[in-house]
Parts: C-alpha cells; structure tokens; sequence
C-alpha cells in the first residue's frame, strides 16, 4: 500500500484510489434483514453480527485506526489516510462501525488518558470489535445534569465495587467494557470532584441489563445496574477524582469538537440530494414534488446548509479563517448536525404527502418508510450526548463568554 | 485535487492588516462625523487605502494594479464591513472590474491607472427601476449618430454616482446590450438625483441619461458584454456577500459586549437563555456564512466551472444576507430600549444591512435562482437549466 508517514499530494491519491478499489470491491450484500440507523438502535443478534462483520474487515485491511500507534494496533500514519477512508465510505454510504463507543471516545481517551498497559490491554480488540464498549454516564435521575452522579465505586484490596443505575446504555447487552462514572469521594465538596472514570467489564456478576424499547419499537439500549460489581483497579483511567475532566474529554471526542477518533462512519448519511430524488419521484397535489415552489425553497435551504456543515469541517482547520472563535466550529459541530438531520428527516417525510402516514413494512412506503424512521431517531442524536439545549449553554458560555444562567 | 477552500499566508497578512487598519482608524465616531458630511467618507482615509494598495488588488498590474483575485478583495471588504467604513471603494472596484473585462486596451490604460491609484472615483450604474436583478437587457439606450453616441433613459440605485468621476453606464445599442464610460463632465446638469438612502453612510443616485452624448469611443467592446455584465455583477454579489458577512460579525460583537455588561433582576442578561440560544444560532449562521464566502472565493479564483461559481456564490449571498439580517434584528432586540434609539450603534448596522440585503440580489432572489440552478426548471425539466 502506498503510505507514508509525510504524505505527497500523488501518495494521498494513490492511497484514496486503493481505498475506493476496496470499498467497491468488498461492498457487504445488502441483508435480508433491515439494518438500524445507527449504532444506537442495534435491536437483533443478525444486525449485531452484520455489522461486527463489516467492522472486522474494514480493521483487517487496514482502514480504520490508521492514525493510532502501530503498537496497540493501528498504523502510526498521518490523520489525512483516516479522513481520505471516511470520505470514501460517506460517499458510498457503507455502513456504519457497530463499536462506535469504542472506537470514538473510549479509544481516543484510553490513548489520552491511560497507561500503557491499558493502551496495551483494550484498544486494539476494540478495533476489530473483538470487544464491545458501551457508555455508562447517565443515570435515571442525572441526564443533562452529568455530574450529579450517584454511582458510587468503593476501593476493597485491589478493587472496587459498584452500586448504581446508569441507563441509556447503547450496545449495553452485547457489551464487554463499559466507560463509567462513578462517584468515589462522596464528600469531596462539590459535585464535579470525587468522580472516578473506570474501564468497567460488565459481562460479569453483580451487573444487571435490562433493555428498553424506543418510539421507533427497536431495541438497542439498556438499564444496567450494578449490585456489589467488583471492577479490578487496574481498571481505573487516569486517578481518582479525575474523572469530570476524563468525561469532559469523552464528551469532546463523541461530540467530533476534538479529533483522534479511529474512523469510519457512525450513522447512515442522509444527504440532500436524496431528498432532491425523492421529490422528483413523490407527488404533491397532483404533481411531481420537485415543481412545487414551497418544496423547491426548502430543498435549496436544506442544500446551503449541508454546503455550510461540509465546508466548515473544511475551514475549521485554516487557523487564519477562524480567529474569532477558534473552537467555534468544532463545539457547535454536534448541536448544528445534529439538528439539521432531524429538520431534514421531518421535511423528507412531508415531501410523501399522504404517503407519510405509512410506516416501515407497508408495501406502498415511500422508501419503504426509512424516512420516518430516520425522523424519529433523529432525537437520539439532538438528546444524546448532550440535548441540544445543553449545547447551547455551552457555546454561549464557552465560546462566547456569556454568563452561566 | 484543489483545496475546498484555499488560504494561505499571504491572505491572511492582508485580512490582518486591514482589520487592524480599520478598527484603528473607523471609529464609530469617525463613521456618525462622516455620514453628516456630503461624500459620505473621509478623502483622507481613501487616499491612505489607496495607498495600501487596496483600489488595486483586482487589476492586472500593466494597468497600476496587483493582479490578485477576489479572495484577497473579500478579505478587506470583510473588514470594512465590520467596521462600517464608508467609502466609494464598492463602486469603484466594480466599475474597474468591469471596464478591465471588456475595455480595449486604449480605455484600460486611460481610466484604469486613475481608479487604482484613488485620484478617480469609478461607478457601476446598470440597476434599473424595473425591480428585476437581472440586468441583462437594460432598457436605457445609446444610439450611433455619426461619431457620436445618445444616451437616454435613467439608471437607479447608481452607488457613489455622487462622488464618481467616471461613470460607467450599461444601456443598449442597436438591442444589443452595450456598456459605455461617461466621464463626470460629460453630465448635464441635473442629471443626478441623490437618492435618500436607509443606511446614511452610503452615497447612492439615480442617474438621467438624456442629453448625454459621447464620443464613440466611451463604448467598452472588448469582449462578451452580457456574459461580463453578469461576472461584474456576480462579483458585486460576492463583495456584498463580504460585507454582509463582516457586519453580521460586527454587531455581534457589539451584541455580545451589551449581553456582558446589562445587568437586570441582579443577573447579567446573557446568562438568560432567551438571549443566549439565539446568540448561539447567530454565531452558527456566521461561521456558516463565512464558510460559504471563502469556498465561493476559492472557486472563483482557481477559475472553475462557472455554473459551479455561480452556486457557490449565491449560496454565499443567500447565507450572509439571512444571518445579517437576523443579527442586526436581533441586536436591537436585545439592547432593549436603548437599541431603539439613535445614539445605539446597533441601527447604524441595521442600517447597512437593510441596504447589503437588497443590492446585488436578496437571499430569496438568489434562493430562486439556485432551485434552477440545483433543481432544474420547475416545469419539469430534469436536468439543471444552466
């Protein structure tokens, strides 16, 4: 393979060219079953394997963790192979990684935060999804408040024991690893000190996984609480009482306002340009969608915006285009797609006219009701990891130095 | 494969400096003294950025310019923008931009030399009152009459006519359309009437051509005169789309200040989240937009496709004139009753932006052309009219 670790222009497109002969080469068959939108909604064993499957080849032919150090299992190459690989898959929509936990924020905090026994330890079956990591931050009664953690971790010998309820625990009954927050100093005097972030197995006692069912009817979530768990301290990431700023830097990397995430997609891309055949193809009124001057404006609205989201990932990194507010375009990157995807989705369902009554499973679906499917998951992404409502308190106190209300 | 968007180094001293030069020398204060006075600006100043090179940056240099490309143009017109300077900079570069895409070489050397250096002042007059931006076959016309050239009919919205000494003028000749150079002499009397404008820092006529006569060779006929009128145009709508861009930014900062310091029931404001979520998507509509303005530049200046520039840069102006327009709205809003009064700054942005929505096309004007242009035609045609 053509790689180098100071790449020429002719490197790069030598390397996007073998990316894309393997992307076309080793597409997956389409399934007899239906695939979920994202990772967060793995409801089936089949879902799960399908796409374990396509994780583990897209790793063994070198495509994902290119940018991780070769000893705990990705390639030590510049981030531009990674990001070539990612373009290429959005362009052809592949499917997304099922490990996105831990390919996106456990990873990259391992590598920020760990020793090099746990770098050694966790990342590169992670990579492969030999191991599955979920999340355990949010608790029944702490969601937007994170901190408020009652999760509590109590050293004994060489380990500590949990007892606690975290919930809205993605991947949560497959999962191996999980990143949690507990609280292991109760009387450390304010709520964001005596935290400790732990790399939690939980195939073991004392953990209980209860799912719970989404509005879409899918699975892929999970109540996990634990009873005297025992979790070994070597488990431990970073020291204790650091886990609020560990959990800080977790939020970063899945929310991509920091980079150093090992790849690959974590949802199906929904595009514009979709929405611009499919107005061709539904009827409004009578006639084609595409002619209707209301649809028209809102299909040319939809296409500045996403123009905007491709092109500030692209001026993010020009430092002379973005001396106002440096991290402005990284922060708000979660609140702006995330957002645009739900207002997407609800406009794509209203282009079917009365055709959007229909759900997925009626043969006379416009494509096959994915849309409305789309439109209801798209909450997933404007509530986890922070509602949007909480990402505008960040920006207008981070970024723009407004008072804390 | 080409950057996505292209800026270097070099880009980023001009934009610098010209941020710098500004907040240094346009001060609000400068800005209220100014827009009482006739010309609308401080001839002082215009010749300082004259000096710096900035009448220049697009004409070649055998012409007295620097030969750079528009990114560098929207860099500096960014900042005035920002800053609100006043100054026939916008009308002047366009009727340069114009006269150097289809003046002969005689006409090039005669006019052009004069408009970088400041001592002239050139201006665009092609808008019409038919409330149509598209200016392809304006209605006022010249007619051949021996060695002579008679002009009738009345051009509007003619900016900076007031201060310009070279006006240059599209019209038709022989129902083709044809654009020609009138020199401020060469005016009748009364042939301008100053148009009173929303925005006072701006100088903007309506232009009465009858009786206008020229000599033949005030005609521009060096190239495609409606494929150039379009490109002058296009550029307008880019260098507007700058400014809109820079004035979002400016009144959000003057927003931003006033959400700091305003105290009410004990608390600063912008701690209240009815403030401070709009402020966010404000902020979102800026970076937005200036994404969009630097990709259109970049287009522009590698010389690609021309359809594919003209998408970017109406996307650029649709963007920039929303957010503006949302911004300095805003920004009255929340400076309460004070943003009411004349003394706030926030009006003087609102100001210009009411002024920047509704020159070179306003974002509803280029949203339509861009269905055709991302749609195609609305009576069913498939494939993109252009």
């Amino acid at each position: 393979m053509s790689v180098a670790l100071e790449p020429s222009e002719a490197d790069l497109e030598a390397f996007r060219q073998e990316a894309r002969h393997w992307l076309d080469e080793h597409a997956p068959a389409k399934p007899s079953f239906k695939l979920p939108d994202s990772f967060l909604e793995v409801s089936s064993n089949e879902q799960f394997e399908h796409l374990r499957a396509w994780q583990r080849a897209v790793y063994d032919a070198g495509y994902l963790g290119i940018s991780w150090p070769s000893e705990f299992g990705g390639r030590g190459l510049p981030q531009i192979y990674q990001d070539i690989v990612n373009a290429e898959m959005a362009a052809r929509n592949r499917p997304f990684m099922l490990n996105i936990v831990g390919l996106m924020w456990a990873g990259p905090v391992i590598l920020k935060f760990g020793t090099r026994e746990q770098k050694k330890r966790f990342l590169a079956p992670l990579l492969r999804a030999d191991e599955i990591w979920c999340q355990g931050f949010s608790e029944p009664e702490n969601g937007s408040d994170l901190a408020n953690v009652q999760t509590t971790a109590v050293r004994d010998g060489d380990e500590y024991i949990i007892n606690g309820t975290k919930i809205w625990t993605s991947l949560g009954t497959q999962a191996h690893h999980m990143i949690l927050l507990a609280r292991t100093d109760p009387d450390a005097g304010s709520k964001y000190r005596g935290l400790t972030f732990f790399l939690a197995p939980v195939d073991g006692a004392g953990v209980d996984k209860r799912p719970i069912r989404k509005m879409t009817g899918e699975y892929g979530f999970n109540e996990t609480s634990f009873r005297d768990a025992r979790v070994p301290a070597g488990c431990m990431l970073g020291e204790e009482g650091q886990g609020w700023a560990i959990a800080m830097a977790t939020l970063a990397f899945e929310r991509y306002a920091e980079g150093g995430q090992a790849g690959g997609l974590d949802m199906v891309q929904l595009r514009v340009a979709e929405l611009v055949e499919m107005a061709r193809e539904c009827r409004r009124d009578g006639r084609p969608a595409i002619e209707d001057p209301v649809v028209r404006e809102q299909l040319v609205r939809l296409s500045i915006e996403e123009r905007a989201i491709d092109m500030n990932d692209v001026r993010r990194h020009i430092e002379g285009l973005c001396r106002e507010r440096p991290d402005a375009i990284g922060l708000m990157r979660k609140l702006v797609t995330s957002e645009f995807r739900r207002r997407m989705s609800r406009f794509a369902v209203s282009l079917q006219g009365e055709a959007a009554k229909l759900y997925i499973g009626d043969p006379a679906a416009v494509e096959d009701g994915d849309w409305q499917r789309h439109y209801m998951n798209a909450y997933s992404v404007t509530i986890g990891g922070g509602t949007s409502q909480i990402q505008m308190n960040i920006l207008g106190e981070r970024v723009l130095g407004l008072d804390k209300g | 494969m080409a950057d996505a968007i292209a800026f270097g180094e070099e880009q980023e001293l001009i934009a610098s400096s010209a941020l710098d030069f500004l907040s240094s020398r346009c001060s609000f204060d400068g800005v209220r003294e100014w827009m009482k006075s006739e010309p609308g600006y401080d001839p002082d100043l215009w010749r300082e950025i004259a000096a710096l090179g900035w009448l220049g940056i697009g004409i070649p240099e055998e012409f007295g310019g620097s030969g750079m490309g528009v990114t560098e143009q929207v860099c500096v017109v960014e900042s005035m923008g920002r800053r609100l300077f006043g100054s026939p900079f916008l009308a002047s570069a366009l009727a340069a931009d114009l006269l150097n895409r289809i003046g002969g070489d005689e006409q090039k050397r005669r006019w052009l030399p004069g408009l970088v250096s400041g001592e002239a002042i050139g201006c665009l007059a092609i808008g019409e009152s038919s409330g149509s931006w598209d200016l392809a076959r304006p209605t006022a016309r010249a007619t051949a009459d021996g060695a002579l050239l008679r002009l009738e009919g009345e051009k509007c919205f003619v900016l900076d006519a007031q201060n310009a000494d070279l006006l240059v003028v599209a019209c038709t000749l022989r129902d083709e359309p044809a654009v020609v150079v009138v020199e401020r002499a060469q005016l009748p009397d009364g042939a301008l009437r100053t148009e009173r404008l929303v925005d006072e820092t701006r100088r903007s006529a309506r232009l009465r051509l009858d009786g206008v006569t020229l000599p033949l060779e005030a005609l521009l006929a060096g190239g495609d005169v409606a494929e150039s009128l379009g490109q002058t145009q296009m550029l307008g709508a880019l260098l507007v789309s700058a400014e809109m861009a820079g004035v979002a930014q400016g009144v959000f900062e003057l927003t931003l200040e006033y959400l700091k310091t305003r105290v009410q029931f004990g608390k600063k404001i912008g701690g209240y989240q009815a403030l401070k979520h709009p402020m966010v998507w404000i902020m979102a509509g800026l970076e937005h937009s200036r994404s969009l303005l630097y990709r259109a530049t970049t287009l522009w200046d590698a010389g690609e496709d021309a359809s594919e520039i003209e998408i970017a840069v109406r996307m650029s102006k649709a963007q920039s004139g929303e957010t503006c327009t949302d911004a300095v709205d805003r920004a009255i809003q929340f400076h309460g009753a004070f943003g009411f009064t004349w003394d706030c700054q926030a009006q003087l942005f609102f100001r210009r932006a009411q002024w920047a929505e509704y020159t070179f096309g306003d974002a509803a004007h280029h949203r339509r052309q861009l269905s055709e242009l991302l749609l195609g035609n609305p009576d069913g045609g498939a494939t993109p009219a252009r």
